[in-house]
């Protein structure tokens, strides 16, 4: 069990959340006779489940400070269509229109976030408030009506690796794209070993290493087949390309920048952290802020791929991007949360949804299932924690394993991790 | 139910635990552990924090049933089998908790009633409730409108809010786990003079305190409970107890002072308030902090004496970059030169620090592990670029676990697990690494053993040799008269006299501390 958990870091939350996305993904494998791992389907998970999950990191980050955002659904369908109009109304090529998209969304942001951080609003109403008003506004900025975006702003919600260099018969950027991503696997294992040895600290053995990155590359290299073969003009989708990007910016600053620091701080304590120096409602705002910019991002991606943007585009996303995040272990409390692991809870319940729909099941059971599995995962988190096994060490994936000289721990800690579980 | 059997175990003991042992997951909390308690008299447990002593009370009211521990529980003559609270207040055991257990927005009738109210068919009986409520606070002393609500009250008068709902419990034994924690000394004088009039009523009482001038003051005998044994019980009558015997029980050894030697060395004042003035956050028209002007020397350790609610915290946080109330007027001057603090990011920066007496609600992130929180207050200190350094932090956070002798398997433990001398120890690692010249310790050694103690002196003594100023806000004169080079007494916002280290004691302090200001 210890050497399993080395090889996939973190905690028995983001353990046990590993391991059921892939048992989810072997068992519908099976249940659909080979049907779930194939190029199509993969492409057609990522690109109808993109801007869900891209609402899961923003909302992890507004989770982890203690708030919550309901509005993001509206949001996302009044930048929808701002950008379809202006597009179509004033002629802006698609890139303005993602400029105007983001823009807007700041602006959005930081309308919410002076009422959340310097008013003091709490944010479930602020943007109970706001779910109401930018449904509205959307519905009233378009009429009610459905505009269609032109074909080169579909790129971005349904697009591909473009086909370069010589024909292989795979995709060429795809096959880079997962060279690059086994290096980079490989050279930051290589970089934590060296490390581990530079400041003295105890390493994992070596066959853990190695197993890890073999299971790692693996995957990837399958991943990057699929993607690869798919039909002609297919290949890795470009909303995934984006998400990957997003996980990869917004893990590193969640984990390793003081800003990120400082959203765990106030979430955890609010008064310790302004006690400590940290500018609790600049925090509060720049999270409610950046959760409107990536829902705005999300919103251009769904009406890119859905070719319109319409009056109830993002019905509900708010409550999946939330789900995404509470599978992922986040506390409701705020302080708990990792981006990765929430855009993990995410694929749990886009592979649920989709395996249900490829076995045939109807919308009505998916749903009654996907409750069960966000009830079933949440118990098993606060199941964890009292049985005193607090699953906070998943806040950065821990790259440290035992150091130093490790002391039997005393009665006093032992007493004390009790009662605080107790509690 | 006054059976002769009764009747005649007044004099003989009302509880009895045998070789009680529990053990949690790789680690023995109690063992073996056996103590006796005589009906009518005030049984004190002392032992420094994780000795055992709340796992115990855990124990006796049934906060871990029955089947979780090993031997055996004898009330009243007759083995009892707890499953869980309800069932040992049922048999007359009542334990109040050092975190008070009352709900803030509810009346003092309503807490003391709740889970317990006289009602019919569901319907609850006001007038009952109300008048049992008059009868109960007029023998617990608490002079409060029935109505009030208990966040209205201040925490010694919560405490007796408590005591109140444990009477009306016909309560036998009644556990009080740190009762004085948190209340000044006229609240705790009431509140050991109460427990004398309840053992008077035949009430048996069990207190748990770090106070060991007020087990010396109250109790009659002592159980002293060391690493999850019990090392002996000591009559305080016929044993001639003191605090030092108490001490030499507690810590296995005798401390020959309570107090690291120092030999300090002052330097020029380089830290001075002048005239700082600052008014209460919520009240309009209500000063915490009236015309009060301090000065700091270099390498000199400060001490400021009041009582709780004096404004001692309230000064300290409003000089730390205005973190508490509505400034005023007053200045600053740092090494000569005037300085505006506005907020507490200016405050580090200038070289100050502030190290809180509510550390688990004010001072940690108790998500975070040791590691984390060392770093937590200079982030910028080993930010490269934009990128956090973990190595460097794990750097840190190991050399502070040495040098200051944190007691824990590794810095990537999370504080929720420490013992608050070993919390302490890591909040105070994470102002030292912001390199201040000036620390403010308020109450740095609230709920700390003797032992733990001793090490944060030292620390503190370290930090004036290092030519730093320390201000030490404490409740415990003692304390205070031990460790400072000077001492401000405050009362009620202001700052009433100034006494250099041979001139204070004890008198002296409380004398200032109570008494307003001759017209300065």
């Amino acid at each position: 069990m210890t050497s399993l958990k080395q090889i996939f870091g973190g905690d028995t939350r983001q353990f046990g959340m590993i391991f059921a996305l892939i048992a989810l993904v072997v068992f519908f494998q099976i249940m659909t006779g080979g049907n779930t791992l194939t190029s199509g389907n993969m492409m057609n998970l990522f690109n109808g489940n993109s801007y869900i999950l891209i609402l899961a990191i923003g909302m992890v980050l507004v989770i982890i400070a203690g708030h919550i955002d309901l509005s993001v659904g509206s949001i996302a369908a009044f930048a929808g269509i701002v950008v379809a109009l202006v597009m179509r109304d004033w002629d802006f090529p698609w890139y303005l229109g993602i400029v105007v998209g983001l823009l807007l969304g700041a602006l959005i942001g930081a309308w919410q976030g002076f009422w959340v951080a310097y008013v003091g609003i709490p944010a479930f109403i602020v943007t109970l408030a706001g779910m109401l008003l930018f449904r509205g506004a959307n519905q009233f900025v378009g009429q009610s009506n459905t505009v269609p975006v032109p074909q080169e702003f579909r790129f971005i919600g349904a697009g591909y690796l473009p086909e370069i260099g010589p024909d292989l018969g795979y995709n060429n950027l795809t096959l880079l794209l997962g060279f690059a991503l086994i290096a980079a696997v490989i050279y930051n294992e290589m970089r934590t070993r060296k490390r581990f040895a530079k400041i003295g600290a105890e390493a994992p053995p070596v066959w853990v290493s190695v197993v890890k990155m073999a299971l790692l590359c693996g995957v990837i290299l399958y991943a990057t087949y699929l993607f690869a073969t798919g039909n002609p003009g297919t290949s890795f989708p470009v909303p995934g390309l984006i998400l990957g990007a997003l996980v990869i910016i917004y893990g590193f600053i969640s984990t390793k920048t003081i800003i990120g620091r400082h959203v765990y701080a106030v979430g955890g304590n609010r008064h310790a952290a302004k006690l400590s120096g940290v500018r609790s409602r600049r925090v509060d705002f720049l999270v409610m802020m950046n959760m409107s910019i990536l829902a705005a991002l999300a919103g251009m991606i769904f009406v890119g791929r859905s070719t319109a943007s319409g009056p109830f585009d993002g019905t509900g996303w708010e409550l999946d991007a939330i789900a995404a995040v509470f599978i992922g272990g986040a506390a409701v409390t705020g302080g708990v949360g990792t981006v990765v692991g929430s855009v993990i809870g995410g694929l749990v319940m886009a592979v649920l949804n989709n395996g249900l729909q490829l076995l045939g099941v109807g919308a009505d059971l998916t749903q009654i299932i996907k409750g069960l599995v966000l009830l079933v995962a949440v118990a098993f988190d606060v199941y964890n924690k009292s049985q005193g096994k607090p699953s906070i060490t998943g806040l950065i994936m821990k790259n440290f394993g035992n150091k130093g000289k490790p002391e039997l721990p005393t009665a006093t800690e032992t007493v004390i991790s009790n009662d605080v579980s107790a509690r | 139910m006054k059976s002769p059997g009764r009747m005649r175990m007044e004099h003989h003991k009302i509880l009895e635990m045998r070789s009680i042992t529990k053990e949690f997951p790789g680690v023995k909390a109690l063992d073996q552990v056996s103590i006796t308690v005589e009906a009518g008299e005030i049984h004190a447990i002392c032992g420094e924090n994780g000795a055992g002593k709340s796992t115990l009370m855990k124990v006796l009211s049934g906060l871990y049933p029955h089947g979780t521990y090993d031997g055996s529980i004898i009330f009243q003559g007759e083995e009892v089998e707890f499953k869980d609270i309800r069932s040992s207040e049922s048999a007359g055991i009542v334990i109040i908790h050092q975190e008070l257990a009352l709900i803030p927005e509810l009346s003092i009738a309503e807490n003391i009633f709740l889970g317990n109210e006289p009602a019919r068919n569901g319907v609850i009986n006001w007038d009952s409730v109300n008048a049992q409520t008059l009868e109960l606070m007029a023998r617990v002393g608490l002079r409060e409108e029935a109505n009030t609500a208990v966040k209205d009250i201040g925490v010694g008068k919560q405490q007796l809010v408590e005591i109140a709902k444990a009477l009306s419990k016909s309560v036998k034994l009644l556990i009080l786990d740190e009762p004085t924690a948190a209340l000044n000394e006229s609240d705790s004088q009431h509140l050991l003079d109460l427990m004398a009039g309840l053992r008077s009523k035949g009430i048996t009482c069990i207190m748990i305190s770090h106070k060991l001038n007020e087990i010396e003051q109250i109790a009659d005998s002592i159980t002293i409970i060391r690493d999850g044994k019990t090392i002996e019980t000591l009559h305080v009558k016929n044993d001639g107890v003191d605090e030092d015997r108490i001490i030499r029980g507690m810590v296995g050894r005798s401390l020959e002072s309570r107090f690291p030697d120092h030999t300090p060395t002052i330097g020029e004042t380089f830290f001075e308030v002048r005239n700082w003035t600052v008014g209460h956050p919520a009240v309009a028209d209500r000063l915490v902090c009236k015309n009060s002007s301090f000065k700091v020397r270099r390498g000199e350790i400060v001490g400021f004496a009041g009582l709780m609610g004096a404004g001692r915290t309230e000064l300290a946080r409003s000089v730390f970059g205005r973190s508490y109330g509505n400034f005023m007027s007053g200045e600053i001057f740092k090494d000569g030169k005037p300085l505006t603090l506005k907020s507490v990011p200016q405050a580090i920066k200038h070289g100050l620090a502030y190290v809180t007496e509510d550390r688990k609600s004010l001072g940690l992130n108790l998500l975070d592990d040791i590691k984390t929180t060392t770093v937590s207050a200079a982030l910028k200190k080993i930010t490269h670029g934009l990128v956090v350094d973990n190595d460097e932090e794990f750097v840190v956070a190991e050399k502070y676990r040495k040098s200051l002798r944190t007691k824990t398997p590794s810095v990537n433990e999370g504080v929720a697990k420490l013992s608050g001398g070993n919390q302490q120890k890591v909040v105070l690692a994470k102002w030292m690494f912001t390199d201040p010249d000036l620390l403010i310790l308020d109450e740095p050694t609230r709920g700390i053993d003797v032992g733990a103690k001793y090490e944060i002196y030292g620390i503190i003594q370290e930090l004036a040799n290092q030519g730093k100023g320390v201000i030490v806000i404490s409740s415990e004169l003692p304390e205070l008269l031990g460790i400072s080079d000077r001492i401000y007494t405050i009362f009620e916002g202001a700052i009433t006299g100034e006494l250099a280290r041979g001139e204070a004691d004890q008198e002296s302090l409380m004398k200032l501390m109570t008494a307003r200001r001759k017209t300065a």
